[in-house]
């Protein structure tokens, strides 16, 4: 009976695994048919031509070059205000603690449509013309947050037994920082900066609000799904999901291999606490 | 340099200041200015001019009420759905997962890396009228001859489940990894069945996981409008997609902003009773 259970579970796994993947392999393997009309929903015959030739769509290449040239500078901007963000909340007092919290917070916790819906509001009693930049400010509001949730968590487990050799040994504030926070914050903010972008690439509804005239990879898609959807755009969403799934796994096996380093050099560098205590190994 | 050693209280000051500010303009004052529009009257052609006109809401309110009851009907279903689904097997994972768990975790992520509309449009193909699941359920006689999943609430439902299912199974995941696994020891040991050391040991500890996981599956579930829009048809249109339409299309802004500020007052409302159900520590640690 426990056998069962058991083998019961996993088979629930691989089935819920299997109802995650089933849409994916559809995106992908539908960036590889060859429709014969203008609908890409029955699968044809195989060809590699979408793939050779993804640009074959007037817009999709502008669509994407924008979406990716948005990710990477609202990222860039994200990620260095959300960094200081979280050093000013983990590391300093200060009064207004709980506004900042609660400020941070709320943008994860509002309905995205609302959120495009109010900045559409405020640009357009402002007389600001929507475009690239207003995509631009849109996405760095809501990436901020999710910046400062993930270098927070990092900082709050934060060694700062290492800042203060640093600082015992005569260095200064500024270069401690440089040395020894940022390095040791670096796994974070990149961990950060890539959520940061997947979140930028991917968002439709609030640049749907704030884009004008401006189209980026989402809306591309959106315009296209009133008509018919060409092959091009699975062939762009599959590159995009390789590519993410890629940088993943690397991370993963990066994070496996420091592992056992430290596992198999653990002197290499005594922390603090096994200085006071040699005799617990 | 010297003049921030000589005011050293004012660092966390001048750290906050771009971050809190950029959240300020961006983020504060544009939910004033949409409050601002919800309360004005008038017309796109005649411009519009504040008028403290709460009638906005109760007109908005009496006019979509099917909109809003559905909204949350269908984001309810689906979180309860997504918590079902995502329950065992992210247990298995930190139960059982080994070594593999964090490739285990990718899997789960995944989906989120195709770009949502084209996932969303994946379940046009998978439920499309010809389609095996549809001629499956036809030669069970689950559907009729002329039944359909598409343009129904079920595909809607389904659709909204799929797509936000990694948020619930994330945090869900956090808190079942953290579990001491010497407290179900010690309970075998103090002779609980199975399914006991479940019910009052893995379940009671992993609640903090269940109630951020359904925060994060409603909240944006019942604010969206791209699954009824590529899924159903207006018969299964929920609030997004009037504020959507209201907004781009009809152009009238007062309503669709009075409409917003009623999405976000239910939303709140529900997570009150929410807090008021589970205890509020749990919501906000």
């Amino acid at each position: 009976m426990r056998w069962v259970r058991k083998h019961l579970l996993t088979g629930y796994a691989i089935l819920a695994f299997g109802y995650l993947m089933l849409p994916v392999a559809v995106v992908i393997l539908f960036s590889f048919n060859a429709p014969a009309g203008r609908f890409n929903y029955v699968w044809e015959g195989f060809t590699l031509d979408n793939w050779i030739h993804w640009d074959a769509v007037p817009g999709i290449r502008d669509a994407v070059v924008k979406s990716l040239e948005v990710g990477i500078v609202s990222t860039i901007a994200a990620t260095a205000l959300g960094t200081v963000l979280a050093l000013a909340i983990v590391r300093h007092r200060f009064r207004g603690r709980g506004f900042v919290n609660v400020l941070v917070f709320l943008p994860m916790s509002t309905p995205e449509i609302v959120l495009g819906a109010s900045l559409l509001t405020m640009f357009l009693q402002a007389q600001v013309v929507t475009g690239f930049v207003t995509i631009f400010i849109a996405h760095v509001m809501f990436i901020v947050s999710y910046v400062v949730v993930t270098v927070k968590a990092r900082l709050i487990d934060f060694d700062r037994h290492l800042e203060e050799a640093a600082m015992d040994l005569g260095a200064g504030e500024w270069t401690t920082f440089r040395l020894i926070t940022l390095p040791l914050l670096a796994p974070a903010i990149l961990s950060a900066a890539l959520l940061g972008f997947a979140l930028s690439i991917d968002d439709f509804v609030i640049t749907y609000f704030v884009s004008g005239p401006t189209q980026t990879f989402p809306l591309f898609v959106w315009g296209a799904a009133r008509v018919s959807v060409p092959p091009q755009v699975n062939v762009v969403a599959s590159a995009i999901f390789l590519v993410a799934i890629l940088v993943m796994i690397g991370n993963v096996l990066w994070g496996l291999r420091a592992r056992r380093a430290r596992e198999t050099m653990p002197h290499a560098v005594p922390l603090p606490e096994q200085l006071h205590q040699p005799e617990a190994a | 340099m010297t003049f921030l050693h000589r005011h050293k209280w004012l660092t966390p000051y001048l750290l906050l200041l771009p971050g809190i500010a950029w959240l300020a303009v961006f983020f504060l004052v544009p939910l004033g200015f949409l409050g601002y529009q919800s309360l004005q009257s008038g017309s796109f052609e005649s411009g519009y001019s504040f008028t403290w006109e709460f009638s906005n809401y109760w007109d908005a309110i009496s006019t979509y009420n099917e909109q809003l009851i559905r909204s949350f009907l269908y984001a309810g279903i689906a979180t309860v759905i997504a918590l079902l689904v995502a329950y065992p097997l992210v247990y298995w994972i930190a139960f059982r997962g080994g070594r593999w768990k964090n490739l285990f975790l990718i899997l789960i992520v995944a989906p989120l890396f195709v770009t949502y509309l084209v996932r969303t449009l994946a379940w046009l193909n998978i439920l499309a009228d010809e389609g095996p699941i549809v001629n499956t359920l036809k030669t069970l006689g689950i559907l009729g001859s002329d039944g359909r999943l598409l343009a129904t609430g079920f595909a809607v439902v389904a659709g909204i489940t799929y797509n936000f299912l990694p948020f619930m199974a994330l945090p869900l995941y956090v808190s079942l990894e953290q579990i001491d696994s010497r407290l179900l020891e010690a309970a075998e040991d103090l002779y609980a069945s199975k399914r006991q050391a479940f019910l009052r040991v893995t379940l009671p500890l992993s609640a903090p996981g269940i109630v951020a996981g359904t925060l994060l599956t409603f909240i944006p579930a019942a604010g969206d409008f791209i699954n009824a829009q590529l899924l159903g048809t207006p018969r299964q249109s929920m609030v997004g997609n009037v504020i959507q339409s209201k907004f781009l299309e009809l152009i009238d802004y007062p309503a669709a902003a009075s409409l917003s500020f009623i999405l976000m007052a239910l939303i709140l409302a529900a997570l009150l009773v929410y807090a008021r159900a589970v205890g509020t520590e749990r919501l906000t640690g």
